[in-house]
């Protein structure tokens, strides 16, 4: 195929399949095109998974790059605007989750998008100034920041002498990441939330610059520390796209076992934090219990708790032996039998259920308005998995069974945290089982061809994707995608009905990454 | 509730068997412990929940993380101060109550780690605030954690 398959799409440009499996087409378009292919997606009964810009040679041009879901793969769109422009034409109207992207993207690029009403900033605070847009050729040279808070912000606020506000964060009461809440309130039932972050943004894509891409493997697995595996793999998909190589087929079918891992440890967590949040520490302890035997399996066998490093541009970083799988194996079947002991317990806990149920509901056609994916999607009824719908390599023969669930509430996201473990579970043990025979990795050459890469994969959260342009084999720009994107403001929709003292438990039921978002 | 307490019995007691020291230095036999996540990747926060699991016995020995800085004795810092947490890292500090001591958790809060040089982060949690003590790692075990905090909280005043 030379275009994707879709009437509207295919006649808008020159494109460019840049990926097979899963499959990513390419085209550039005039401004014209670009609301209209935005609409085509829609249609479609697409959505937008990322959006995000990139200064050309000596601040001349921008390119504003999206990233959309049709009906036959992803679509990457790319629009080039003159410095003299200075705009390309909002989204948000069609893709609610567009509008903080395109704040974030007139932070560091300086690009505004027209028709965003909500031109307050949204990654930058009060340490550098406006007109300072830090991915812009020579902006930094020479100049220090401060480390000024951000104490100006303009919430928006309900004005009445009814209600009250509640600032939380962005120090939080338990062992969480840093991220600022603004609650009104009346009494304990919450009128509005509004989120603020930005507070963990460390200049990720400026440090991908001109790093080679091996150097750049490793940033990439600490975007977002529990998404180490996703990340790292989505980086090396792109990367080994630019090299145009293919992976040895034991390298693929590790690198699964490794997000299937990675996917097990977070459900884990969740749960156990999810029981701890409800007030019923038994959960906290008998998760953590299962959590931490399968993270010092990771150590042992894998030689990182998080798996950190462990995959690599070109291949994985290590390999099994049949001693080791059987050790797997034999483990697995013992966590399978004990979290389905607790799997049935807890579903007649009724003190549980009474936290659980109807709490934090996002109901499916609000998720499909909202462009929800990922495991918050599929608890409200979205059946999107790429590891179903576009299968890459190893997927393609394992017959991954999608979890779903139409109830959209923290129940529902509980239980399907609990159903993804077995299905991963019945991954790892079939991977292991059909672990074909070769080599773990393939050579990556030092002089990389200059090119665009894009890699995809459907990570614990949902889909985590890494843009990436080489030239002279360092690192032109590289952006990182996470799906707490589109996720964190569906938060503040999914808290309306509830009283202040269920946040903490809707906010774990969602589990949005701020460091993977703050970049 | 017969399940329950069945399952609780049959996980037992894991980990290895602790014994508390004698108590020392100003926080004597326990410390209170404010964590503040500097903007790390949260690799570091996973292993500080992990913590908390029962096989690592934290309050055994005499450890324990609280909600607020003001009843704090140690602040266990991860990331590598970006620039948007630096302020809210240093009015947490104040918050805290003397005699307070700050412990720099994973390789981030102790050099800036990968990220150190960006211009969104300081660096190193020393160039803000006084630490007593450095977990390095990426992220460090849950086990390190653990012996820093106490080894910390058993400093005599210095």
């Amino acid at each position: 195929m030379t275009a994707p398959d879709s009437e509207a799409l295919s006649s808008m440009g020159q494109w460019q399949q840049i990926l097979t499996a899963p499959p990513v087409w390419r085209v550039k378009v005039q401004a014209a095109s670009w609301t209209s292919a935005a609409l085509a997606l829609r249609d479609q009964g697409g959505r937008l998974l990322g959006l995000w810009g990139e200064a050309g040679h000596e601040n001349a041009f921008f390119y504003i790059h999206a990233l959309g879901l049709g009906s036959t793969g992803y679509v990457w769109i790319t629009l080039t605007v003159q410095s003299g422009e200075g705009q390309f034409p909002s989204l948000a109207d069609i893709f609610p989750a567009a509008s903080r992207m395109e704040r974030a993207l007139y932070d560091l690029t300086g690009i505004r998008a027209t028709g965003n009403a909500d031109t307050r900033p949204w990654l930058r605070h009060q340490c550098w100034p406006a007109g300072i847009f830090p991915l812009r050729e020579g902006q930094l040279d020479g100049r220090s920041f401060g480390v000024d808070g951000d104490a100006d912000y303009p919430f928006q606020l309900i004005d009445s002498v009814d209600v009250h506000q509640i600032p939380v964060g962005p120090v939080h009461a338990g062992t969480i990441e840093p991220g600022h809440f603004r609650f009104s309130c009346i009494g304990e039932q919450i009128l509005r939330l509004e989120e603020r972050l930005g507070y963990t943004h460390k200049g990720v894509e400026r440090l991908f610059q001109d790093r080679d891409v091996f150097a750049g493997a490793r940033l990439a697995g600490r975007i977002s520390g529990d998404t180490t595996v996703g990340y790292a793999w989505a980086y090396s998909m792109a990367v080994e796209s630019i090299a145009r190589c293919e992976i040895p087929p034991r390298a693929a079918a590790l690198r699964a076992v490794c997000l299937e891992r990675e996917r097990m440890a977070n459900h884990l967590g969740d749960l156990a934090a999810l029981g701890n949040d409800a007030g019923f520490a038994f959960c906290q302890s008998q998760f953590l219990f299962i959590r931490e035997s399968l993270l010092r399996e990771n150590q042992e066998i894998f030689g990182h708790r998080y798996l950190m490093d462990c995959i690599i541009p070109g291949g994985v970083a290590f390999d099994l032996n049949s001693a080791q799988i059987a050790a797997i194996q034999r483990n697995s079947e013992s966590w399978q039998r004990t979290v389905q002991r607790l799997d049935l317990l807890l579903q007649e806990h009724s003190g549980l259920r009474d936290r659980l149920v109807g709490t934090g509901k996002i109901v499916p056609p609000r998720a499909a308005a909202l462009g929800m994916a990922g495991l918050a999607g599929r608890a409200s009824g979205q059946a999107w998995d790429l590891r179903v719908q576009f299968p890459h390599t190893p997927y393609q023969n394992l017959d991954v069974s999608i979890q779903l669930s139409q109830e959209g509430d923290v129940a529902a996201r509980w239980q399907l945290r609990f159903r993804e473990f077995y299905e991963s579970l019945r991954l790892q043990t079939r991977l292991l089982m059909e672990l074909p025979e070769g080599a773990v990795s393939t050579t990556i050459p030092e002089s990389i061809p200059d090119g665009e890469g894009l890699g995809i994969v459907e990570a614990w959260r949902g889909e985590v994707f890494v843009a990436l342009s080489v030239e002279n084999a360092r690192i032109k720009r590289c952006h990182p995608h996470d799906p707490s994107w589109t996720l964190w403001p569906v938060l503040e929709e999914a808290v309306l009905n509830d009283i202040v003292a269920d946040f903490p438990l809707i906010n774990k039921s969602f589990n949005l990454s701020y460091s993977g978002h703050d970049l | 509730m017969y399940r329950i307490l069945k399952e609780i019995w049959r996980l037992g007691i894991p980990g290895k068997k602790i014994i508390p020291a004698k108590g020392q230095g100003p926080f004597r036999r326990s410390a209170a412990i404010r964590h503040v996540d500097a903007g790390s990747c949260n690799a570091c926060e996973l292993e500080i929940q992990a913590l908390s699991g029962p096989h690592y016995g934290l309050e055994q020995v005499g450890l324990n993380l609280t909600a607020s800085p003001r009843h704090a004795d140690l602040l266990m810092v991860t990331g590598p101060v970006s620039r948007h947490m630096a302020t809210a890292l240093q009015d947490t500090f104040s918050a805290m109550p003397n005699p307070k001591k700050v412990v720099a958790i994973g390789d981030c809060a102790c050099t800036g780690g990968i990220f150190a040089g960006s211009y969104a982060v300081v660096g190193a949690v020393e160039k803000v605030l006084p630490v007593a003590g450095q977990c390095p790692g990426c992220p460090p075990t849950p086990e390190a954690i653990r012996q820093t905090l106490v080894q910390v909280a058993r400093q005599t005043r210095s």
